[in-house]
């Protein structure tokens, strides 16, 4: 049975944009997260995917319509959604290791207390907790070593190439222990061959490490490869076109590509988006 | 049929593409060896022409006029520390205060348009235009040469480190938001880190600005400082002070520069 974590409904959002203009970013979006879903949006640029994305990390208010997570509303940013950035958002004047302490420093952990009091019966209770310096220190070094940069602690993010800042944002984000992971065009600027290499990081961290992912692309073939389902949304106004079920099992690794049933999906996404990004008056 | 081509014209032929880096260190040094012995010889070959020589000492005038100054009775020394201390006074007031006002205009919009038309109207002042306010309001003595150093610093450095704390990266604010950091947070673990280039940037165009004030400071009525020693010298026409005085300023400017600029790359590592 499945359990919804996120729920999006019916959420419109209009920009104003430089000349006066109101830009329709998301118009009338529904969309059930469930809990430890690997959810892909794909679909033209100025689709609202990235708007969908920052709403739900509270990075932006919306005009109407409700967005909850675990049945709260989300009314801003929370270490419980790690958002990793295509631009990795690494803190340039620190280094690997206190780039992902950094990121633990807000957070606070649950710890059960007991206490017996006068008439002997005794209570659980839940207080939270800072990280000390040394628990901060052993996690950092945990996801160091799950994103293979074991090594490269003391390094400072100028000195690694776009392929390992991606991973230690992504440890950074894995070390915040959030329950939603969202991840904007995170491999978008990286080359083929590191592309391939961190979506199969990525996949065995997600089967591993089990954890809600929202991850957007404009990549149909990284879409396909990487979700339990496919959201295509169409641009101007944005809106959800269609969503696909991939259903592939998992493990999945590149080869996966060459399954028949791969080929059908990304043919049919591909074929979808391409038909609305030609409609795009340009 | 065309001649075969050799190999050497096709070399010759070939266009490269423009070459913007800096060459290699030893054509590098045997330049700057070149540049300054050349300097000088022009230097020596012109004054050789008694007309400019009534104008511009020569090489060996400036050599001699740096003997007697530096003398157990000259005055060289003390003119240097003297004009050091304003301008390190000067500069360091500004510095102080040019942070916390660029800060405060980075973070709160309110405040930057309160205060930027006066930064940006002032700024179009020369700092030498004060000079008779300040003499009526402060006096001769070692106050009013500060003042004048430290508007002139203090515009310049407020206007670098606030466009550096305006121009934070908002990625990083966001990737901070996300981890659930407040605005203090935000402020003291990210804007000031990542601001932190700009104030060194700042400082070493602060250095520059308090040092070409520097004359016009010691224009407020003064007996020592560099600044004063040249006007002194134009007095008696002594051009070889008056060239001394400037090269000594150069060579104290090249040196506090050099100096920020060792702080900059300790400080900036990760730049």
């Amino acid at each position: 049975m499945t359990e919804k974590l996120i729920t999006i409904k019916d959420v419109h959002k209009e920009y104003k944009v430089e000349n006066g203009d109101n830009v329709n970013a998301l118009n009338g979006v529904t969309l059930d997260i469930d809990k430890n879903e690997f959810v892909c949006v794909v679909g033209p640029s100025g689709c609202g995917k990235t708007t969908l994305l920052n709403i739900i990390a509270g990075l932006e208010t919306y005009d109407s319509g409700k967005v909850t997570m675990h049945g709260q509303p989300i009314v801003g940013p929370g270490p419980d959604r790690g958002v990793i950035f295509q631009q990795y958002a690494l803190f340039p004047w620190m280094t690997v290791r206190k780039n992902i302490e950094y990121g633990l420093k807000f957070i606070r952990k649950p710890r059960n207390v007991e206490s017996i009091d006068e008439s002997g019966n005794k209570t659980v209770t839940t207080v939270l907790e800072r990280y000390d310096t040394k628990e901060k220190h052993d996690l950092a070094n945990r996801y160091i070593k799950m994103v293979n940069l074991t090594g490269f602690e003391n390094s400072f993010p100028k000195a690694l190439s776009g392929g390992m800042k991606q991973r230690v944002a992504i440890a950074r984000g894995y070390a915040l222990n959030s329950e939603v992971l969202l991840m904007d065009e995170p491999f978008g600027a990286l080359d083929a061959q590191t592309r391939a290499q961190l979506q199969e990081d990525l996949l065995k961290t997600w089967e591993t490490e089990k954890k809600t992912i929202f991850f957007i692309t404009h990549d149909v073939d990284e879409a396909v490869l990487l979700a339990t389902r496919v959201v295509i949304m169409s641009a101007r106004p944005g809106q959800i076109k269609e969503i696909v079920d991939i259903d592939l099992p998992y493990p999945r690794t590149q080869a996966t590509k060459l399954d028949p049933v791969f080929m059908k999906h990304k043919n049919y996404i591909w074929e979808t988006v391409y038909k609305m990004y030609l409609e795009i008056p340009k | 049929m065309p001649a075969p081509v050799q190999d050497s014209q096709l070399k010759k032929k070939a266009r490269k593409l423009k070459d913007f880096s800096d060459g290699t260190a030893r054509t590098r040094y045997i330049l700057m060896a070149i540049s300054i012995i050349g300097g000088f010889a022009l230097w020596f070959l012109i004054t050789l022409i008694p007309t400019i020589n009534t104008f511009l000492a020569s090489p060996k005038q400036v050599w001699n006029a740096l003997l007697s100054e530096s003398a157990a009775n000259g005055r060289y020394f003390k003119d240097i520390s003297i004009s050091l201390q304003r301008v390190l006074i000067g500069f360091g007031l500004a510095f102080v205060c040019s942070i916390p006002v660029s800060f405060l205009m980075g973070w709160y919009p309110k405040v930057r348009n309160l205060v930027e038309p006066w930064i940006q109207f002032m700024r179009t002042i020369p700092p030498i235009a004060l000079i008779p306010l300040v003499i009526l309001a402060m006096g001769l003595g070692e106050s009013p040469k500060y003042t004048i150093i430290f508007v002139a610093a203090f515009l310049v450095m407020v206007v670098t480190i606030y466009q550096g704390v305006k121009e934070v990266d908002k990625t990083l604010v966001k990737a901070a938001y996300t981890f659930g950091a407040s605005d203090k947070d935000l402020f003291f673990d990210i804007v000031i880190p990542a601001s932190f280039p700009y104030i060194l940037v700042g400082a070493r165009l602060g250095m520059a600005a308090s040092l070409t004030t520097l004359i016009a400071a010691e224009l407020t009525g003064t007996t020592f400082g560099l600044g004063a020693r040249i006007q002194g010298a134009q007095q008696f026409m002594d051009t070889s002070i008056v060239l001394l005085g400037i090269i000594t300023i150069g060579i104290i400017g090249f040196v506090l520069d050099k100096i920020l600029l060792l702080i900059e790359k300790k400080l900036t590592t990760w730049k």
